[in-house]
């Protein structure tokens, strides 16, 4: 059976490589930003593009739909999306998240590059789902600005820029990474793929 | 520790592989996605498309172009060359390309750096300049010393073919305020030559902003690469030729780049 997931299109930019590479590890991925559509799907990616209060005010609509699926279907957020799920962020004011993880998202550090661009090693601070079968010292492909910093046991893999960041977080079925998997290469996609056998198990 | 990025460069025609010598006499070098999935195989970082079709046919092929590599290469892949409006930018990202590479459109139009930054995020507008060295001491210009003399750097756009008598150096922090996320600086005198990057050039434009710099042009020898990253202080070396004649691998620069004390992906 090839699990139905929902990458959830709530603004712009490159959709098609997380949607190819869920493809290539035997997923049914579909683009949308309708909720029935959404409805019929085993498990959404919620992907990263744009500034975070943009991103809130487009989510909106769905946002029920997303907080009340995390008790059946795995969620994945990546970059942004992992953003969206904690408390709050400082990018351009205050603004107010998902709050399915404690924590705020906060600017990176002033003594590094601004965004952080390129690939950068992750470490494996404890088992994980997500991780299954990756080791500590990969690396990934990581594109941001801003960084989330948890106040609650979430964090299951971090990487060193400037500063220690949370690169990995799961609880229960909410899970993100700070990094594109779908553009950290062979890596990357194995975290798709185990992404993928949640959903089939969901 | 964040690595140094090697980022091969396809030029690309009507959907085909060139490179040009000094931006002049153009030869073939094989199919553009075929060859992303191979750099991607030698452990390259990036890829960077540069469309320098003069036709509407030949930009549509590139569309075609990005959407076939997007189904098979998962590293991140920009796109550059006739990128003029905020449209050109979502269809390119549409297609499966993670940056776009702006240069003339922005000389001519400086918003397009801030409005696709606010739209699309600052991490997918890279902001490619063209620089050219002008051995001149002028007050009202940023000057490096070069072993050749005193020199300010000139913007070029149109691929190179037209001088706009901009400060390569202002303009770099121009945009960085406006919002691009990364510099794409190439060196006109140096490129096409091998004879290695303009060192004092991509070390002045990576003092003088924020941002990351992605070093291009001249790339003949491993030790140019080496010499970019480090006393050129870039944060990614750009090359096109070594890699498409077969000379070096991605693999062996990392390799040696490694061996000195360079942190790679491998």
């Amino acid at each position: 059976m090839r699990p139905r997931i929902g990458i959830i299109d709530y603004g712009v930019g490159n959709l098609r490589s997380v949607q190819k590479g869920l493809s290539l590890k035997g997923a049914q991925p579909v683009i949308t930003a309708e909720e029935e559509a959404l409805r019929e799907c085993d498990a959404f990616v919620l992907p990263g593009v744009g500034a975070f209060g943009d991103a809130m005010e487009r989510l909106k609509p769905l946002k029920g739909l997303l907080l009340d699926s995390l008790d059946e279907k795995p969620v994945l957020g990546i970059c942004l999306g992992m953003q969206l799920f904690f408390d709050e962020s400082e990018e351009d004011g205050l603004h107010q998240g998902l709050g399915v993880m404690k924590g705020r998202v906060i600017r990176l550090p002033a003594s590094v590059k601004v965004p952080q661009m390129g690939w950068n090693r992750v470490e494996i601070k404890k088992k994980s789902r997500l991780m299954e079968g990756i080791k500590s010292g990969e690396y990934f492909y990581f594109v941001h600005s801003y960084y989330a910093v948890p106040t609650e046991d979430v964090t299951v893999a971090t990487t060193h820029y400037g500063t220690e960041i949370a690169a990995v977080v799961e609880k229960g079925n909410a899970m993100a990474t700070q990094f594109h998997p779908e553009k950290s290469g062979a890596p990357g996609l194995r975290i798709l793929e185990n992404f993928v056998s949640m959903a089939k198990k969901g | 520790m964040l690595a140094k990025r090697i980022i091969p460069c396809l030029d690309v025609k009507e959907g085909e592989v060139v490179k040009g010598v000094h931006f002049k006499n153009l030869r073939y070098a094989g199919k553009p996605q075929e060859l992303a999935k191979l750099y991607d195989k030698q452990g390259a970082d990036e890829i960077v498309y540069l469309d320098i079709s003069a036709s509407p046919q030949g930009r549509k092929t590139l569309l075609e172009v990005v959407e076939a590599t997007a189904e098979e290469v998962f590293i991140p892949l920009t796109v550059g060359g006739g990128i003029s409006e905020e449209s050109d930018i979502r269809r390119v990202l549409k297609a499966g390309a993670d940056k776009v590479a702006i240069n003339t459109a922005a000389v001519k139009n400086p918003d397009i750096i801030r409005a696709g930054s606010k739209r699309f995020g600052a991490q997918c507008i890279v902001s490619a300049i063209d620089a050219k060295r002008v051995y001149e001491d002028r007050e009202d210009r940023i000057t490096v010393e070069t072993p050749q003399g005193k020199c300010w750097f000139d913007v070029y756009i149109y691929g190179g073919r037209v001088s706009t008598g901009m400060d390569a150096v202002a303009w770099a922090k121009r945009v960085e305020e406006l919002g691009a996320g990364e510099i794409l600086l190439t060196s006109m005198d140096a490129d096409g030559t091998k004879m290695g990057f303009d060192i004092p050039l991509t070390r002045k434009i990576s003092e003088e902003t924020r941002v990351p710099i992605i070093a291009s042009g001249g790339a003949g020898k491993l030790k140019h690469i080496y010499e970019a990253l480090t006393k050129g202080k870039a944060d990614a070396a750009l090359a096109a030729s070594i890699f498409h004649y077969k000379e070096y691998t991605v693999g062996d620069i990392k390799k040696y780049l490694r061996e000195k004390g360079v942190e790679v992906r491998i």
